[in-house]
């Protein structure tokens, strides 16, 4: 009985611990960074997501301007981008211009329009590299929400993304509609920049998209594995990056991405010495 | 010898245009174009393929041979005409090339299963098929060029085509491997009934392998059984005379007269060509 009221009392009081919080909110981003970062190095997309992700400042800006939660400007903004470049893409534009143009495009514009916001202009970094350590209980909803929304879909599409992947004429052939899993994809990216955002910033979400998935590669045979370590090396990341954090009073979200680099680096040595 | 899965479908059908019904083709395309921008890749195609028939399109680089057969598979629009297809057809697809990432760890076993999950016990019947026993292991970025065909092909069995549609499958592979592959695309149409429509440029090895060949270049300029089209003179303007022909084909200049209506070559002036007669035995 005891237990049980101590359990009852003490979870709800493990969400006042800023660490904690931190950590299941990097834990729930890992979640929906894992497969969708699989996606985006299969399908060539790093870019693609830097400019999505950069898009978001201006999502910040208009959040402001028009008294919207800051998650649903980034949201839309993110996903305008998003849809704006797979359009292009799929028009056959050169995407590596086209994307350079967008992606500093977008960050510059929304650099300039949040310094006609003070408070945000005085706290411009925590935007750009993340501010997990300021993660509230709304923001962890509103990141294990997206997340799970993420990862869920990512789940349900597996066969068909992975298929369209691998070849959109197979995919076709069998009857899939490519278009449409790209644009699973598209949407799957604005939803993790908007919630991602808060986390590790604008700057740093492509990170945390690309290097944990790159370092399963290294240790993955099969497609299934490579999502699943890909969910486990974010999470170690995260839990590395935010003790570095603490411990050395660096900012919270590119010491996330120094853990997930060194992950990369041992991930890959490992191999190394596997292949040997 | 593993039976394919969807045989039985496939062969009552044969059957049935056997016992005299009009033959259903599985496929038919009437009058279509194909056009990338501005310019016209394909013109005035009309085809059917027919349960069981094994069927080749034979043309020159650039003839349009490929660009037809995703045409057909749904993949390209079409800005003319239009394709009919049996109801419930279900349609293999071999493509000319696969070429899997790096970054993508995928093993032919698990490549199997896409896009439709399939059981290990089918997945080992269809790599026996196609001669690659116990390779489910190896990593697909590892297989060299004839077996990366042959997993394409076991893939596509997998469903249980009524057509199968293989675009240059012998691309890349040496001459034994060529004709062993052309030997099991033989095995697989007595076996399950499939009817199989594949592109192709090397002449001698199609020639014995198909019940009908359809010369394109643009349009369609011959068609037939592969006797009736060797000796066609549309052919020959293409591919040039007898056992030089697989040379020639690579030496074509595409000079003879394709322009407008002054094309003799083109639509439907040569019918006693086209091949009318009753579905292939199987």
């Amino acid at each position: 009985m005891t237990m049980i009221t101590t359990i009852i009392t003490e979870i709800p009081r493990m969400f006042d611990d800023l660490v904690t919080r931190a950590t299941l909110a990097g834990a729930g981003l890992s979640l929906a960074t894992g497969p969708l970062g699989c996606f985006v190095i299969w399908r060539r997309m790093a870019y693609f997501g830097d400019a999505t992700a950069h898009a978001a400042i201006l999502g910040v800006a208009l959040a402001l301007a028009t008294d919207l939660p800051v998650s649903l400007g980034t949201l839309v903004v993110a996903l305008a981008m998003a849809v704006t470049v797979a359009a292009l893409a799929a028009k056959g534009w050169a995407m590596d211009t086209v994307l350079g143009v967008l992606s500093h495009s977008a960050l510059a514009f929304g650099l300039v329009a949040v310094s006609y916001f003070p408070t945000v202009r005085s706290d411009l970094s925590s935007w750009l590299f993340g501010d997990i350590l300021a993660v509230g209980r709304g923001d962890l909803t509103w990141i294990w929400l997206g997340s799970g929304l993420v990862a869920a879909l990512i789940a349900w599409r597996w066969q068909a993304l992975l298929t369209a992947t691998l070849s959109e004429d197979l995919a076709q052939a069998s009857g899939l509609n490519p278009a449409r899993e790209r644009l699973v994809l598209v949407v799957a990216l604005a939803v993790v920049v908007a919630v991602a955002l808060k986390v590790v910033g604008a700057l740093l979400i492509a990170a945390m998209l690309i290097i944990p998935a790159a370092s399963a590669r290294w240790l993955a045979r099969g497609p299934e594995r490579m999502a699943v370590l890909a969910v486990g090396f974010g999470l170690v990341s995260v839990v590395l990056g935010l003790q570095l954090s603490l411990w050395q009073d660096t900012p919270a979200g590119p010491s996330v991405i120094v853990a997930a680099a060194g992950l990369f680096a041992l991930s890959g040595l490992w191999a190394a010495l596997r292949d040997r | 010898m593993p039976r394919l899965p969807g045989s039985g479908s496939v062969m009552a059908r044969a059957n049935a245009g056997a016992k005299g019904d009009p033959a259903v083709p599985l496929l038919r395309a009437v009058g279509i174009c194909i056009r990338f921008g501005g310019d016209e890749v394909l013109h005035d195609i009309s085809l059917a393929i027919e349960p069981g028939e094994i069927v080749t399109i034979l043309g020159p680089n650039g003839s349009g041979k490929s660009t037809l057969l995703r045409a057909l598979l749904g993949i390209l629009p079409l800005s003319k005409g239009s394709i009919a297809r049996a109801p419930g057809l279900s349609i293999g697809y071999v493509p000319q090339r696969l070429v899997i990432e790096r970054t993508m760890p995928i093993s032919l076993r698990r490549f199997l299963s896409l896009p439709a999950r399939v059981s290990d016990g089918r997945a080992a019947a269809a790599l026996q098929r196609v001669g690659l026993e116990g390779k489910g292991g190896l990593q697909m970025a590892a297989l060299s060029g004839g077996q990366m065909q042959r997993a394409l092909l076991a893939r596509a069995l997998l469903s249980g085509p009524q057509l199968l549609i293989l675009d240059e499958p012998t691309q890349g592979l040496d001459q034994p491997g060529e004709a062993g592959f052309y030997r099991l695309i033989g095995e697989v149409r007595s076996e399950t009934g499939a009817a199989i429509l594949m592109v192709s440029h090397d002449l001698h090895v199609v020639m014995a392998a198909s019940d009908r060949v359809i010369c394109l270049n643009g349009h369609i300029c011959c068609q037939g059984t592969p006797q009736v089209v060797s000796t066609a003179p549309e052919y020959r303007a293409l591919f040039g005379m007898g056992t030089s022909g697989a040379l020639a084909l690579y030496r074509h200049d595409h000079d003879h007269d394709h322009n407008g209506s002054q094309d003799h070559h083109c639509g439907h002036d040569h019918d006693h060509h086209h091949h009318h007669g009753n579905p292939p035995h199987v």
